[in-house]
């Protein structure tokens, strides 16, 4: 299977986004911004970081970028796409998926290892959990506040589209503690924390069994790597 | 040359981190007649030729579609000004 990584100017985590498409057994492919080519993969990630310097609102100028047209036209034929963190506000800007993004409550830019509850183990990138799994994931970001009129938000609580909420800590004031949601369809899944941080142990948030150990990440990739082989 | 100016504010119902901070620091100076304030966001966008009503319809649907997320802001106003062209 291969998955593609847009790399945008100011993009962080598009190499790390690779190494863990590479380490849960997929090939990744690099992809251009610029371009309007996403060279056939089977899967998109759009990845973390400050496109465009996040001027205008985060993720705002890099979903007018060239390639995000075929991101579209993909994700309405059923292509798994993943919005991580930048990528998340680029797929709301989009209108991708439900919502959009503001500056944290309490106005700091926060890193940390977050517990969330999966939601819905229905999307493509969630198909290697079970519904109601409590997972540890990085995040940091600074405009991370996930935000929806009260229609939207009682709408995408009732379709199942809610698919991540932080548990514990809301760590910027989002509201129903929404950490991630995807479209309807389930094929497009955005979310603030970084599943690709936590895929390789020592290099993984800490757990009860040793220091950096954290592998809950690996499960998206291993979520539509699992759909493709048996499709 | 023409200058249009296209002013954006937040969602009146959402929380403007930015603003609650800088009505903070007013009252810590002792400012206290203010009771909030709210930032946004002034776009200049300066036309070379003529602003017709073509122009200014396009500039409107640019602010909903791009100045402006319409999930956490509003347009507030789309208006034409006239600028002394830079040396």
């Amino acid at each position: 299977m291969r998955i593609g990584v847009i790399t945008f100017p100011g993009s962080l985590d598009d190499r790390d986004a690779q190494r863990a498409v590479r380490i849960a057994g997929a090939t990744p492919v690099a992809l251009w911004h610029g371009d309007h080519d996403l060279q056939d993969v089977d899967a998109v990630i759009l990845p973390g970081g400050f496109a465009y310097g996040d001027y205008l609102r985060a993720g705002a100028i890099a979903s007018f970028a060239p390639i995000m047209s075929e991101v579209v036209d993909a994700a309405g034929r059923g292509v798994p796409v993943l919005g991580i963190c930048n990528g998340f506000q680029m797929l709301a800007e989009a209108r991708l998926v439900p919502g959009a993004h503001t500056r944290n409550a309490h106005q700091q830019f926060i890193r940390r290892d977050q517990k969330m509850r999966v939601e819905n183990a229905g999307t493509s990138w969630t198909t290697a959990f079970e519904t109601g799994d409590e997972i540890v994931i990085p995040m940091k970001n600074a405009d991370g506040r996930f935000v929806a009129d009260a229609e939207t938000l009682a709408r995408i609580e009732g379709e199942g589209q809610v698919v991540f909420r932080y548990l514990d800590v809301n760590p910027n004031g989002s509201l129903n503690d929404i950490a991630g949601v995807s479209n309807l369809a389930g094929n497009v899944v955005g979310l603030m924390p970084h599943p690709e941080h936590a895929t390789e142990p020592g290099f993984g948030p800490d757990t009860p069994a040793a220091m950096s150990s954290g592998t809950d990440g690996l499960k998206f990739f291993e979520s539509v790597i699992g759909a493709f082989v048996t499709a | 040359m023409p200058v249009i100016v296209v002013e954006v504010m937040p969602k009146a119902e959402l929380l403007d981190p930015q603003g609650k901070a800088v009505a903070g620091a007013l009252a810590r100076l002792g400012k206290n007649q203010f009771s909030s304030v709210r930032i946004g966001k002034r776009f200049e966008v300066t036309v070379d030729g003529q602003v017709d009503d073509a122009l200014l319809a396009e500039v409107r649907e640019l602010a909903e579609d791009m100045f402006s997320n319409s999930v956490i802001e509003d347009v507030v106003s789309v208006t034409v000004t006239e600028t002394a062209p830079t040396a």
